[in-house]
């Protein structure tokens, strides 16, 4: 694989902006369903059927996912190994708690994934490309509004996205540090940074519970 | 002031250690760190016992050679210092203070609480320098025009003492903040321009090669460093190093 820590950094991090932008997209489509049943399904069906999303976007989006949580793996692993004997007491007064503990919320967003891939990727690929039914640019709203009926399952998006605001609060900002960038913009990359990890996460949470009360 | 000490005992390299327990009585806050572990050391001394090894050398903050993790933190409790000019003011009477040796795998425990370096050193061989011609017609390095602002930069750099504070602290171990200030004192200086692209490149390889983890940005070293090492080097080491990558 890359054998350069630096490389390794910059490919992380590179990763991590690529999920960010698809995230903004995500969430944007995501949160017309609050105010617009028909626009929702529209830009849905889009998505769904449009050849250069479905053959092009969507497996480089897939390989972004994969190569973010390998090399998250691959990394803590390398960074574990660096000291096998460790301290007998060590004060975490230095670094937030957010900020060493990257690999654990990373888990917990790797496993709302799996439950949301099950929740609406997989039933979407049998759909099209295993069953071959007959495309409905209708049934998008409802399909979504179906998954936020159980509460649990909206507890558990909700908590998940918790996890997603404190990875991003980290790894948004160290992402542009670890590409090099640290000049007069950063300090606005950070706010942005803040702003997108707060506002994001929040309005996903937001969408979850709006269909969950109103559907 | 008494204390109670859980310190780090490892006879050798190749043997496994322990924390062991030591009272020490009439401790003076106006004592350095290593003036009570001296104290410590005499009476074991006098007790016919093994006295405790660490590392010092200057007691001035210069050399970077003392290099304990007190109470969970390098060089202990206070802020923008090294253990020599910790003063046991910090501490309270009845205090305990658990002390052990930097841990990374790359600084390997020679004895107690003296651990090997020589990392640093390999790093720093691998670029960590300026060749010149000193043949006699060298230019003047005052006349050479350096942006104040790059002059400044360069010299807070250049004051990394490399004690290894930064690996030690850091959860992965890793030792960007220290290759980072050797990277940007000379990157930052045209005399240093010269050699950037093969001086990155040569001090990152030997950096991994020496097991070092990968910098995750968490900041503890920049908190942890004696001499306040910022941070803003490693990202400018990022650059330097994807420039020289490109350009390879």
């Amino acid at each position: 694989m890359i054998e350069s820590s630096i490389l390794r950094k910059v490919a992380m991090a590179l990763s991590g902006l690529f999920l960010i932008l698809f995230l903004a997209q995500h969430f944007t489509i995501n949160f017309t369903s609050v105010f617009s049943e028909d626009l929702f399904n529209k830009l849905s069906h889009f998505m769904g059927t449009n050849p250069l999303v479905q053959f092009i976007l969507q497996p480089i989006l897939i390989f972004g996912v994969i190569f973010h949580f390998v090399m998250g793996f691959i990394l803590e692993i390398k960074n574990r190994s660096a000291r096998k004997v460790k301290y007998s007491y060590q004060s975490g007064s230095s670094s937030s708690w957010i900020s060493r503990n990257m690999f654990f919320s990373g888990v917990v967003i790797l496993s709302f994934l799996g439950l949301h891939f099950y929740d609406f990727w997989v039933p979407e690929i049998k759909y099209k490309y295993i069953e071959f039914l007959p495309e409905d640019p209708e049934r998008y709203y409802e399909e979504l509004v179906h998954k936020f009926h159980s509460p649990g399952r909206v507890a558990f998006y909700s908590i998940s996205f918790v996890f997603l605001s404190l990875h991003l609060m980290h790894g948004f900002v160290s992402s542009f540090k670890s590409v090099g960038v640290n000049n007069k913009y950063s300090n606005t990359i950070k706010t942005m940074a803040i702003a997108f990890s707060v506002i994001v996460p929040l309005g996903f949470i937001f969408i979850a519970i709006f269909h969950h009360l109103n559907g | 002031m008494n204390l109670k000490l859980k310190i780090w005992r490892q006879k050798n390299a190749n043997s496994s250690g322990e924390m062991v327990d030591y009272n020490i009585s009439d401790v003076s806050p106006d004592m350095s760190f290593l003036e009570m572990m001296d104290v410590l050391n005499n009476e074991l001394i006098s007790k016919d016992q093994d006295p405790i090894s660490f590392d010092h050398d200057c007691r001035e903050g210069i050399c970077g050679m003392c290099s304990m993790h007190i109470n969970g933190r390098p060089h202990g409790p206070d802020d923008l210092v090294t253990t020599c000019q910790l003063h046991m003011r910090k501490f309270k009477d009845g205090d305990t203070i658990i002390i052990e040796p930097f841990r990374a795998d790359a600084f390997p425990v020679i004895k107690d609480l003296v651990v090997d370096r020589s990392a640093f050193d390999r790093i720093q061989q691998a670029g960590g320098f300026v060749s010149i011609n000193t043949s006699g017609n060298t230019q003047d390095a005052n006349t050479i025009p350096i942006a104040k602002e790059n002059a400044d930069k360069a010299f807070d750099a250049a004051t990394c003492i490399g004690c290894g504070a930064c690996v030690a602290t850091c959860k992965n171990a890793s030792a960007m903040l220290f290759v980072s200030a050797k990277v940007s004192q000379f990157s930052l200086l045209p005399q240093g321009k010269v050699e950037a692209k093969d001086r990155v490149l040569n001090m990152v390889k030997q950096m991994d090669e020496e097991g070092f983890g990968n910098c995750t940005n968490t900041g503890a070293c920049e908190v942890e460093c004696p001499k306040g090492i910022s941070l803003e080097n490693i990202a400018r080491m990022n650059r330097e190093y994807l420039k020289a990558s490109i350009k390879d």
